[in-house]
């Protein structure tokens, strides 16, 4: 059986992980502490991927990291590389669909937070920035952390964006979902099953994992 | 000296108050609940916009609407100890006390004060409630505050730890040399600590509410103490000597 699928599953995965922090944390914060008009409207653009089926969310990615679309022509004019089709493409289709799933237990965690904490980093100079690094981050570790694994796992299991926007380009964008798909379509059932038990371990480790920051947690 | 002459609209009604408070003076601020005077604080710590007037702290403009001026808590170098002791959970007492520290002598020398060296290495959840008040009393110190803001700080603690409290502060106020506001609903705190009471009614200065309240509770106790003892009825009946001399009756 080739394991490379599998592979890029696990490289995709951890990539989103240790990336989708930068984008969820300050998305997070500005929901939960912000207050401005427009709020619900950003809450909702964000949740959206969450609810949105995975194929409308990969065709519009597909418009717009085509080389016709405003991102991908950007970073063709960039990188003279093209997004969709690669694995950079996977890569940020991958971290917009899990965002939701990242933002929602931290902004949990954050609103958890109590806010005499932030009233009295500041009344003892710190500025919001030093706030956020020294005093949030913290007390939000097991938010951060459930949210990381929530996303691995489920970046684990992604076929519908990533088909859209890569495509099954084997050791680039083949993904173990995609790979699987096509071993039924081809009816090599063993390797499909191979492949299925394989991934089975891993999501029940990572649930088992939740659970247990959860439990903490509470 | 800290000036301050300024208004805020409140749900049920408008604070408007002015007075000031002189360096090594302490202004007890009593009132009943609701009065205004956690709003005082949070105004006087940069945590909420006034709506009218300013506050002024020596030659620095802390806060003046007519000019568009609000220095933010960060930059106005003053200690807060609130209600409810509100430590960073996720650090030991001595990294607490040691967050804005001046220096590191004055850690030690405040946490032996405060009777915490012991606790230096242990969590807030680890520790009891009085015991994490000294912290917080401690860690507003450490970085030597231009202005102590006290929002009722002894409110959530046993009579032990409220007496031993008061003492330490009844020192420390000599030492410090530094305006200190502390609001609280004690009258007999307001009178043990203050050098001036500010009592707080409807978010306007009341002066006749203290009277009113050193009269109720004079009733009680002569009616209390008369039906136990008739012989102590004439002492509870007249104000102490401290009394007399801040309601300017002496």
């Amino acid at each position: 059986m080739d394991w490379t699928p599998l592979i890029l599953s696990a490289k995709l995965a951890i990539w989103t992980m240790l990336l989708i922090p930068i984008l969820a944390s300050p998305m997070a914060s500005l929901l939960a502490f912000g207050r401005f008009k427009g709020k619900s409207l950003l809450d909702a653009v964000v949740t959206l991927p969450m609810v949105m089926p995975p194929t409308v969310l990969g065709f519009a990615l597909l418009v717009v990291m085509g080389p016709r679309g405003y991102l991908g022509g950007l970073w063709e004019d960039v990188t003279g590389d093209r997004l969709v089709f690669s694995f950079t493409g996977i890569l940020l289709a991958s971290l917009i669909f899990n965002l939701p799933f990242a933002v929602q237990p931290l902004r949990a965690s954050l609103e958890k937070l109590d806010p005499r904490l932030l009233e009295s980093a500041a009344v003892l100079g710190l500025s919001p920035l030093s706030t956020f690094f020294r005093i949030v981050l913290p007390n939000c570790l097991g938010g951060l952390a459930a949210a990381s694994i929530l996303v691995f796992a489920h970046s684990l299991g992604e076929f519908g964006v990533i088909l859209m926007v890569g495509g099954s380009i084997p050791g680039q964008t083949q993904v173990a979902s995609v790979a699987i798909f096509e071993a039924v379509e081809a009816l090599r059932f063993d390797d499909a099953f191979r492949m299925s038990a394989a991934l089975i371990p891993v999501c029940f480790a990572v649930l088992l994992i939740i659970n247990k920051i959860n439990a903490r947690r509470a | 000296m800290l000036d301050v002459k300024m208004t805020k609209r409140l749900k049920h009604f408008d604070l408007d108050i002015a007075f000031n408070c002189a360096p090594g003076e302490l202004t007890a601020v009593i009132g009943p609940s609701g009065a205004g005077k956690t709003t005082l604080v949070r105004l006087l710590a940069g945590l909420e916009r006034p709506d009218g007037g300013g506050i002024t702290f020596g030659n620095t403009v802390w806060a003046d609407v007519e000019k568009r001026v609000f220095l933010p808590a960060r930059k106005r170098d003053l200690g807060l100890v609130f209600q409810d002791y509100t430590l960073f959970p996720h650090l030991t007492i001595r990294k607490n006390v040691a967050f804005a520290a001046s220096n590191e002598d004055r850690v030690d020398e405040l946490m032996t004060m405060f009777g915490i060296r012991h606790l230096e290495s242990s969590r807030p959840s680890d520790i009891s409630g009085g015991e994490r008040q000294r912290a917080a009393f401690c860690q507003a110190l450490a970085r030597d505050p231009v202005l102590l803001l006290l929002d009722e700080p002894f409110s959530a603690l046993d009579v032990a730890n409220r007496r031993n409290l008061r003492s330490c502060l009844k020192e420390l106020k000599n030492e410090l040399h530094i305006p200190i506001l502390h609001v609280t609903h004690d009258l007999d705190e307001a009178l043990f600590l203050g050098d001036t009471i500010l009592a707080v009614e409807s978010g306007r200065i009341a002066p006749n509410w203290l009277k009113e309240q050193q009269a109720i509770q004079r009733r009680l106790a002569v009616s209390g103490l008369a039906r136990e003892e008739g012989a102590a009825v004439s002492r509870a009946e007249e104000p102490r000597p401290v009394e007399r001399a801040l309601l300017g009756c002496g």
